[in-house]
């Protein structure tokens, strides 16, 4: 066990853990931020997907120790966010959701694509979404909800 | 107030007898964020709270409008929280944005015939078993609140009409919002409701209007409300080992040497109670608790245990395989159903065709990964937040699982439901509830949140079996089919009598399509022994049978040398074979739907396709609905294939409750469908090979197709969407790629057939 201080949505955090531990369970069991999901464990699902430094990261393979410095942004702070604002604004427009659990990664890893590329083509969708799996299959739906936020022409152009 | 007339006062007015007494009931029960209806994001002042009165079990309304509404069902990502309360809030014509939904837990309160039966997420059931029961709910409650303003103003009942969430006397231009009129209203006697008359479907200002998920807005700010996020003061994280074998028994383990471990709260075998046939319970296992998971979890890369892994630990898929083929060409072991004389047919026919079609074993994989959070007390009772599909009814429910292994009754046992992350039938058996309960029993009456690995949940799971089937189609010298023939192999172990019993869906409908409709036809079937255990997934039986008959119906089609969606209407426009019985599917409502899937995705004009890109056409009947969908696939040069559009039409009857939330099951439907052909669970050893989404991959956003959702409306009765729309993606799909490419899909994952062309 070591201690651990963490800049977590804009607040410093002092957690004792194993440095092995990931970010994930630090969010979920011992922050009580349960917003970011355990899916895979294995960084092949995306729904532990938070921002470190404004990059999208798998909570669930990166070990506390390995945080450092680095700001964790989580979905209950993107909404702060004039970008994470308007996708979850977009979310709701469009009632992306079924399940809604691989949703708040979906938010994250679409804010980060948007931070970087606030117009992006069919194509930057499915590059930067491609890590998030959605088990209900709204991926219409998400498409969608991206090019809503990101205010250009909601059609799915390709190849149909 | 006397306890008497509360009891009589919180019966649920549908079913209250003639003698049935006043309704008052006074509560201080505060309604939830009445910000999450509107399309807002950031945190809204909530109006101050204020007391509720409970008109029934499913409504209540505060004096200042607020109404709250009691979603039964569990909520799986259906979409069934939302759509139940737009029901009772339609007919009482309540304000929407003034309503509020809270989730039923577990309670035989609310499973009544009259409230649409059990709570269950499951069948498709839930829309044309609420349909009726909860519009009369909120007429019935609307009726309740005219009669106070009626009584009030001292006018005629029948002057009276309503707008939403007010009271309206036009004669007098008075106008009374429920909720001052709730407090009266609580005390009357509620109406027969079989008196009131409904609203006329063109007045509806709730139902067909698209409504967003209730908890949509909680999801995206990333609110606790899914069961792997409860939380229970005192509570301990729980991981649990069972046997890779299904159903091996724990001999030896280290248990002490896993207690001794830095973190490690305690760490105990658990055995199994009692006998379980279907594997799916509480099987034996070793629990660890620590005060996070992953400690818990990470200790047990240090368990060792030695299991007894029992009488399957041999079994493979190979071997399955093998025995599948070995069983196509003995005779069958029993015959389905059949009508005329299908050997003969065969025999006389001017061209007969085979074709051999298999589909693998597939796991749930919900993205929530099973767990549950419970906490058996030391007073004997029993408190559970179940992400659960169906906490009650049948053996592998959560109130019969946890009584027989605790050794508990019923009415000790509270179970919150909780909202899963996905279910898709998973959720339909509670092993991980039971097992949940019996750790906080055996860690001294502790709180517990058990959750399962990944690999856990996709090795521990009800398996969609896989299956084999073998058919022969004869045509006779005008190509009209005359014949059809199946050896259904399947799974099964001896039953309580020693006989090979067919597995939990396990089966092949012995009036699937198009059984009495061609002259002839005999279904057979031979079982082989199998270790593992199996359930619904979504559309059971359905997602697989359709893959198969749909496809061989298309190598009939081109056989014949038909349009194979023409060939498919002809063959719905057979008559009645001598002999034959028809039920079920009505073959005018699915004409209908082929059709115009046709027409809406250009079908005619198919043949103006590139080589690589074909479309292909499949229908089915299931859980009422029926769809009809026309796939269009790309196969590239290298093999490689895409899904570039899908088009559905559906039938599902007069009203489609909530178009936000239908078209997504529909859409849904479809990916998961076309997941499913990327997918396959296989066994060696006597367990599961596949562990992760690395090996058992679902679709990702650039393999998910464009989609064209229609609705048919129809004069019927309103049916459910939960898994109606996935069985025909399956075969319109691998029709496609017959069409783009010539090859025959008849061996599910895709990938097993090679689709190179040149």
């Amino acid at each position: 066990m070591a201690t651990y201080t963490i800049n977590v949505n804009g607040k410093t955090e002092t957690v004792e853990a194993d440095p092995a531990m990931p970010l994930l369970w630090v969010l979920r069991d011992k922050l009580g931020l349960v917003g970011t999901k355990f899916g895979c464990g294995v960084a092949a699902c995306g729904a532990c997907t938070v921002h470190l430094d404004g990059k999208v990261t798998r909570a669930c393979v990166t070990q506390v120790s390995a945080v450092g410095a680095q700001r964790v942004t989580t979905i209950e702070a993107i909404g702060d966010t004039p970008k994470g604002q308007a996708v979850q604004k977009a979310w709701l427009d469009v009632d992306v959701m079924q399940c809604g659990y691989c949703q708040a990664g979906q938010v994250m890893a679409a804010t980060a694509l948007l931070n970087t590329n606030p117009a992006p083509s069919d194509a930057d969708i499915d590059a930067a979404m491609q890590g998030n799996a959605c088990r209900c299959g709204t991926y219409k739906r998400i498409r969608e909800a991206i090019k809503t936020a990101a205010g250009v022409d909601t059609k799915d152009k390709r190849e149909a | 107030m006397a306890d008497g007339n509360i009891v009589t006062s919180r019966r649920f007015f549908l079913l209250a007898s003639a003698a049935g007494g006043g309704l008052l009931l006074s509560g201080c029960m505060t309604p939830g964020d009445t910000t999450d209806g509107a399309p807002v994001l950031a945190a809204e002042p909530a109006p101050p709270p204020a007391p509720v009165v409970d008109l029934n079990i499913f409504v209540a309304i505060s004096p200042e409008g607020t109404i709250r509404i009691v979603a039964k069902n569990p909520e799986v990502g259906q979409g069934i929280k939302t759509m139940l309360p737009m029901l009772i809030a339609e007919e009482l014509d309540a304000d929407w944005s003034k309503v509020v939904i809270e989730q039923a837990d577990a309670d035989a309160k609310y499973t009544a015939q009259s409230m649409g039966g059990g709570q269950i997420a499951g069948g498709s059931f839930a829309t044309p078993q609420h349909w009726g029961p909860m519009r009369q709910m909120g007429a019935g409650t609307r009726h309740m609140l005219i009669q106070a303003a009626a009584a009030r103003l001292g006018k005629p009942i029948e002057e009276f009409t309503t707008e939403p969430s007010i009271v309206v006397h036009a004669a007098s231009n008075t106008r009374i919002p429920y909720g001052d009129l709730v407090v009266d209203a609580a005390k009357l006697t509620p109406p027969d409701v079989a008196t009131l008359k409904m609203k006329d479907p063109k007045d509806y200002r709730i139902i067909g209007k698209p409504m967003r998920n209730w908890d949509s807005p909680k999801i995206v700010r990333g609110e606790a409300i899914f069961g792997i996020d409860q939380k229970v003061e005192g509570m301990k994280y729980a991981y649990f080992e069972k046997c890779p074998v299904f159903g091996g028994k724990v001999v030896t383990a280290n248990t002490d040497e896993i207690k001794a471990l830095p973190g490690i709260v305690d760490c105990f075998v658990v055995k199994q109670v009692g006998d379980l046939p279907t594997k799916m319970g509480l099987l034996d296992g070793v629990a660890i608790l620590a005060n996070d998971w992953w400690t818990a979890k990470n200790a047990a890369t240090k368990l060792k245990i030695t299991w007894d892994e029992g009488v399957s630990k041999d079994e493979s898929t190979t071997q399955y395989d093998a025995k599948a083929a070995e069983l196509a060409k003995a005779a069958p072991m029993s015959n389905l159903s059949k009508v005329g004389d299908a050997d003969a047919a065969l025999k006389g026919a001017a061209k007969t065709l085979e074709g051999s079609y298999v589909y693998p074993f597939l796991v749930h994989a919900p993205l929530e990964p099973m767990n549950c959070t419970a906490h058996a007390k030391a007073d004997g009772t029993v408190e559970v937040w179940a992400p659960t599909q169906r906490p009650d009814m049948g053996a592998n429910g959560a109130f019969t699982l946890i009584q027989n292994a605790l050794g508990v009754t019923k009415d000790k046992i509270t179970i919150h439901m909780i909202r899963c992350g996905g279910g898709f039938g998973r959720r339909l058996d509670n092993d991980y509830a039971v097992e949940a309960a019996m750790i906080s029993k055996q860690a001294g009456n502790i709180p517990v949140k058990l959750i399962w690995t990944r690999e856990q949940d996709t090795q521990h799971d009800p398996y969609r079996p896989g299956g084999y089937h073998n058919f022969k189609a004869g045509l006779d010298k005008d190509n009209n089919l005359v014949a059809l023939s199946n050896h259904f192999i399947t799974f099964g172990r001896p039953n309580a009598t020693g006989a090979l019993a067919v597995l939990a869906s396990a089966t092949s409908p012995p009036q699937e399509f198009p059984a009495n409709y061609v002259p002839n036809h005999a279904y057979n079937q031979s079982i082989m022994m199998g270790g593992m255990p199996t359930g619904p997934l979504r559309a059971p039986t359905s997602n697989a049978v359709c893959f198969a008959y749909q496809s061989f119906m298309d190598e009939i089609a081109h056989a014949a040398g038909k349009d194979p969606l023409a060939f498919r209407l002809e063959l719905l426009d057979l008559p009645v074979p001598a002999g034959a019985n028809r039920t079920g599917m009505n073959p005018n409502r699915m004409k209908d739907v082929v059709r115009i899937v046709g027409e809406r995705s250009g079908w005619a004009n198919r043949t103006s396709l590139p080589k690589g890109t074909g479309m292909g056409v499949a229908f089915y009947f299931s859980h009422q609905g029926y769809f009809a969908q026309v796939a269009k696939v790309k196969v590239a040069q290298n093999g490689s294939w895409r899904v570039l559009k899908v088009w559905s039409v559906g039938d599902v009857g007069s009203t489609i409750i909530n178009p936000f939330n239908a078209h997504n099951q529909v859409e849904g439907s479809i990916v998961d469908g076309i997941s499913e052909m990327h997918q396959k669970i296989t066994f060696d050893k006597g367990r599961t090979v596949q562990s992760n989404f690395y090996d058992m991959p679902l679709l990702r956003m650039d393999y998910a197709p464009q989609i064209d959702s229609h609705f048919h409306i129809t004069a019927n009765n309103p049916t459910g969407l939960g898994e109606p729309a996935l069985p025909p993606v399956l075969p319109a799909v691998t029709n496609a790629i017959y069409a783009a490419t010539g090859k025959r899909i008849r061996t599910l994952p895709v990938a097993q057939t090679e689709l190179r062309w040149t």
